[in-house]
């Protein structure tokens, strides 16, 4: 190739529209967190650097039980859907795709597709319509569906990649169906039901839309609460609260990808 | 005897069985309960009443006169045909940027793809309340852009970029570009170098080259990412509600309104039904025009 004087790979211009695009995604973000650390009571007057919004924030009973409904959520919607999305992932990638396998390749891609808000108001109608009115779990409930196909597909990618040859090494020494998933399917996918749990539990943990219109008076998550908040105005409390759920999610999600991935990556040469 | 490397029948059913339980009962019958409301009549506190009747379908046409004769109405066609408009012109833009962006990404060494591509990645995950406020911050009057601007003196009252077209396109923008460079990178990462370089052989210059090498590979990427971007603005709530003040509706905000405030169940969720419709109809279509199964 004639390196130097000509390299396609490198098109004038594009470096630049790629810093700026970052600096799209990321700036607002950045105003944000610098916003929260703003001793100054009205936001866009900065007068020095202070903690005290996030300790009115801690101090807040009613933000307290907004988080603590929202983590209660999160945690078993993550858990339950990741269970159903490992056992459908596997089916998908490694059964015989008869009617119902058809079926759960077009359910799960539903929840993707479906707009939020008509998921949102569907699920309001179906429980008002069976008449259950149990608050947290209508909600769990809700949360687990929209989850089961973000933690299904880091799984099923992780299938596809491994391939069948371990399973079919496995069944020439005529290991039984749950010896195969128990000993060789569950270790060598471990990392990636990690990452879908963790990316279903921030999924359920940032839902707003559904979230604001199946809950009820006592079970308001925290995005719903805090979306109560910013109706009333923008204030330090908004800033601190909105910093503190980043963070949370980027913490989780830099963890579920770049960790899940490190983990696929040695994982063999890890193992003899 | 079960084929190489597949599990047998039953197990097949019992392992996805939970899956299509789940998605089927609390999904897939609300979606069709929501069909069904919207043939009823709204109850007066909410919910629906019997009689069946077409009202919901044939309000989003026509009012209703004192003396009961149907009289053409275009407003509900109107915020129809705004939201229409501001998805399509977030999908062009998130295009028009997300395309030389995935290509620019893709000419990168294995290393900086990666941390590039986790710094696209990173904002699909962060809450789009947080990610949609952070533009208010910006934008309202005693905002970041107002205040800069006031203090060099370049305007004396603040510009109005909150509350408008322009600011819920923005928020748009923000919030769905990563799912346009994500599936446009997919089908670039797996271009064949030659290719290219034999364009370049063969006296094309970089324009030939993008329209004639990079575009046509780079289609099915376009189109998934035109979708993923064009389906959830067409139904957003967010962006209009907080960036538009509520006050310029689109269908996302007049759907969740007929649930809150006005109490009319049956026209909530025959909106619904239209957008979904529409919504799952370009999804067959691109699913049928790609030649394979959904994403």
């Amino acid at each position: 190739m004639s390196a130097g004087a000509f390299d396609w790979r490198r098109t004038p211009g594009l470096g630049s529209l790629t810093g700026a695009t970052l600096m799209f995604l990321y700036a607002p973000l950045l105003i944000l967190v610098v916003y929260a650390f703003n001793a100054n009571r009205l936001v866009s007057v900065w007068s020095g650097f202070s903690l005290d919004w996030f300790v009115v924030v801690a101090n807040n009973a009613d933000i307290r039980a907004a988080a603590f409904n929202s983590l209660v959520i999160a945690v078993v919607a993550a858990v339950v859907s990741t269970a159903i999305a490992t056992a459908g992932a596997i089916g998908l990638a490694r059964g015989r795709i008869g009617v119902a396998g058809s079926l759960a390749g077009a359910f799960i891609v539903l929840p993707l597709i479906v707009p939020e808000i008509v998921v949102a108001i569907t699920t309001l109608i179906f429980f008002s319509a069976i008449g259950m009115k149990s608050g947290l779990i209508n909600l769990i409930i809700a949360h687990t569906v929209f989850c089961i196909p973000f933690a299904l597909i880091p799984i099923r990618a992780r299938l596809s990649e491994l391939g069948r040859s371990y399973e079919e090494a496995g069944r020439d020494l005529y290991a039984s169906e749950f010896a195969l998933f128990r000993r060789i399917l569950l270790p060598l996918l471990l990392p990636a039901i990690a990452s879908g749990l963790i990316l279903s539990f921030v999924v359920s943990l940032d839902d707003f839309i559904i979230s604001m219109m199946v809950s009820s008076a006592g079970s308001t998550t925290l995005p719903v609460y805090v979306y109560g908040m910013m109706r009333l105005g923008v204030t330090p409390e908004v800033n601190a609260i909105s910093t503190i759920l980043l963070a949370v999610s980027v913490a989780f999600v830099a963890v579920a990808l770049l960790v899940g991935r490190r983990l696929q990556r040695t994982d063999f040469s890890q193992q003899e | 005897m079960t084929p190489a490397g597949t599990i047998k029948r039953s197990s097949t059913l019992a392992l996805v069985a939970p899956t299509v339980l789940i998605i089927g009962i609390f999904m897939v019958v609300p979606l069709g309960i929501g069909l069904a409301y919207s043939f009823l009549t709204a109850g007066p506190y909410g919910g629906v009443q019997q009689p069946p009747t077409f009202d919901a379908y044939i309000q989003l046409l026509f009012d209703r006169d004192f003396d009961g004769s149907l009289v053409f109405s275009p407003s509900y066609i109107f915020i129809v045909l705004r939201s229409i408009w501001i998805a399509l012109a977030t999908t062009v833009v998130c295009l028009a940027v997300g395309l030389p962006v995935a290509w620019y990404i893709v000419c990168q060494s294995p290393g900086r793809r990666r941390v590039l591509l986790f710094l696209v990645t990173l904002p699909f995950w962060i809450n789009t309340l947080i990610r949609t406020y952070c533009w208010i911050l910006i934008l309202r009057d005693q905002g970041l852009i107002n205040n800069v601007l006031r203090g060099a003196g370049l305007v004396g009252n603040p510009l109005p970029l909150l509350y408008n077209d322009g600011a819920i396109l923005l928020g748009m923008i923000y919030t769905f570009l990563p799912f346009m460079v994500l599936p446009i990178y997919a089908v670039l990462e797996r271009i064949d170098p030659r290719l290219i370089e034999a364009a370049f052989d063969l006296y094309a210059d970089r324009w030939d080259v993008a329209r004639r090498v990079i575009w046509p590979i780079a289609q099915p990427g376009a189109l998934a990412g035109a979708t993923l971007v064009f389906a959830p603005a067409l139904g957003s709530f967010l962006a209009p509600d907080l960036l538009g003040g509520g006050k310029k509706l689109l269908i996302g905000s007049l759907i969740q309104m007929q649930f809150t405030s006005s109490r009319n169940w049956p026209f909530g969720a025959a909106l619904a039904t239209v957008v979904t419709v529409a919504i799952l109809l370009i999804f067959a279509a691109r699913a049928r025009r790609a030649g394979e199964a959904m994403p």
